[in-house]
């Protein structure tokens, strides 16, 4: 195989991991909303904290993207 | 990649000169530059229409009284009542940040400007980063002095799990101002070339005719309406991630944990 094949399989891998902070992204805002239905009254108090898990789901998708990126364009 | 295809998606985050060398030396008025200045334009201006003190105010001041007040109370409810002295640093890169990222987003081009997203470069969000990262260490230094390091040590670990837990306190605290980097500006970099390649889709469609062609064409399009429609939002919610991560971080160098 030679190297430009295997960039670019190597960037369609990476961005497998897109793929894996969509769940995580999905699980955070789905958890946070079953339990708001359920006590409506404490779901303002914990935006904050929705937002962070959020953060802190979504930098590792964006990180496999980077690292797609960095396959493509700067290897 | 696709050879025929003449749309390059990275194009858009070239940065190029705009005026030539000052005598020789190093810095040249960039297109980047010019939108940072724009973007302060902006903020100046939004500012300027809401700073009238009025009693009764109106719909410009509620506005601008809006932004103010929900940087002030996500200090207030983050950092306690020493948080207020952090506001003007939170509001400047909350401010900066959306703002530069909303006008990334308008459609500038169809009245032939170059539109450029200042937020697209490591460097900006690098360097507002690291400031951040700054304002906390020196806080937490000045504040509990050596104390600071406590931060790394939960309290009531038993010996052995301060082993581990102190080296994966340290590397989560100094690898903070790469995420908070990294976040931004990877998530205006993506956003960017998703909505550029589907454009290109539009125009390769149409020019191949056919009946799938325009068909193809017509799917993209509702797609692009639809991404921008998110991206807006992500515009707003990664300005807001970055001022409510860089109050907690503040938080952590007051109040210790």
């Amino acid at each position: 195989m030679d190297l430009a094949s295997a960039k670019v399989i190597g960037a369609g891998l990476a961005a497998i991991g897109v793929g894996a902070a969509a769940i995580g992204v999905g699980n955070v805002f789905g958890s946070f909303l079953e339990s708001a239905i359920r006590n409506p009254a404490a779901a303002d108090s914990q935006q904050g904290r929705l937002f962070i898990g959020f953060a802190a789901a979504e930098l590792l998708g964006l990180i496999a993207f980077a690292v797609a990126m960095i396959i493509l364009y700067a290897v | 990649m696709a050879a025929e295809s003449k749309i390059d998606p990275m194009h858009q985050f070239q940065i190029s000169p705009l005026a030539g060398h000052l005598d020789g030396t190093p810095f040249v008025f960039t297109n980047s530059a010019l939108w940072m200045l724009v973007v302060l334009a902006l903020i100046w201006l939004f500012m300027l229409g809401g700073m009238k003190r009025q009693l009764v105010p109106g719909r410009w001041q509620v506005m601008v009284e809006g932004v103010t007040g929900f940087v002030s109370s996500m200090l207030a409810t983050n950092v306690g009542p020493e948080g207020r002295k952090y506001v003007p640093w939170v509001f400047t890169i909350f401010m900066f940040i959306l703002f530069a990222n909303l006008l990334g987003m308008m459609p500038l081009a169809l009245l032939g400007a170059q539109p450029f997203t200042v937020t697209s470069q490591f460097t900006v969000t690098g360097v507002m980063a690291i400031i951040s990262f700054g304002i906390v260490l020196v806080t937490g230094f000045w504040r509990h002095k050596l104390h600071f390091f406590s931060l790394f040590v939960p309290h009531g670990t038993p010996f052995i799990l301060k082993l581990l837990i102190v080296p994966i306190e340290f590397v989560s605290f100094m690898v903070r101002p790469f995420s908070l980097a990294l976040r931004l500006f990877v998530a205006m970099i993506a956003g960017h070339i998703l909505v550029e390649v589907f454009g290109s889709f539009v125009v390769s469609g149409i020019n191949a005719g056919g009946v799938m062609g325009p068909a193809i064409s017509l799917l993209s399009f509702v797609f692009i309406v639809g991404v921008m429609a998110l991206e807006v939002l992500v515009c707003a919610i990664q300005a807001y991630v970055f001022a409510l991560l860089t109050s907690l971080y503040i938080n952590d160098a007051v109040n210790l944990h």
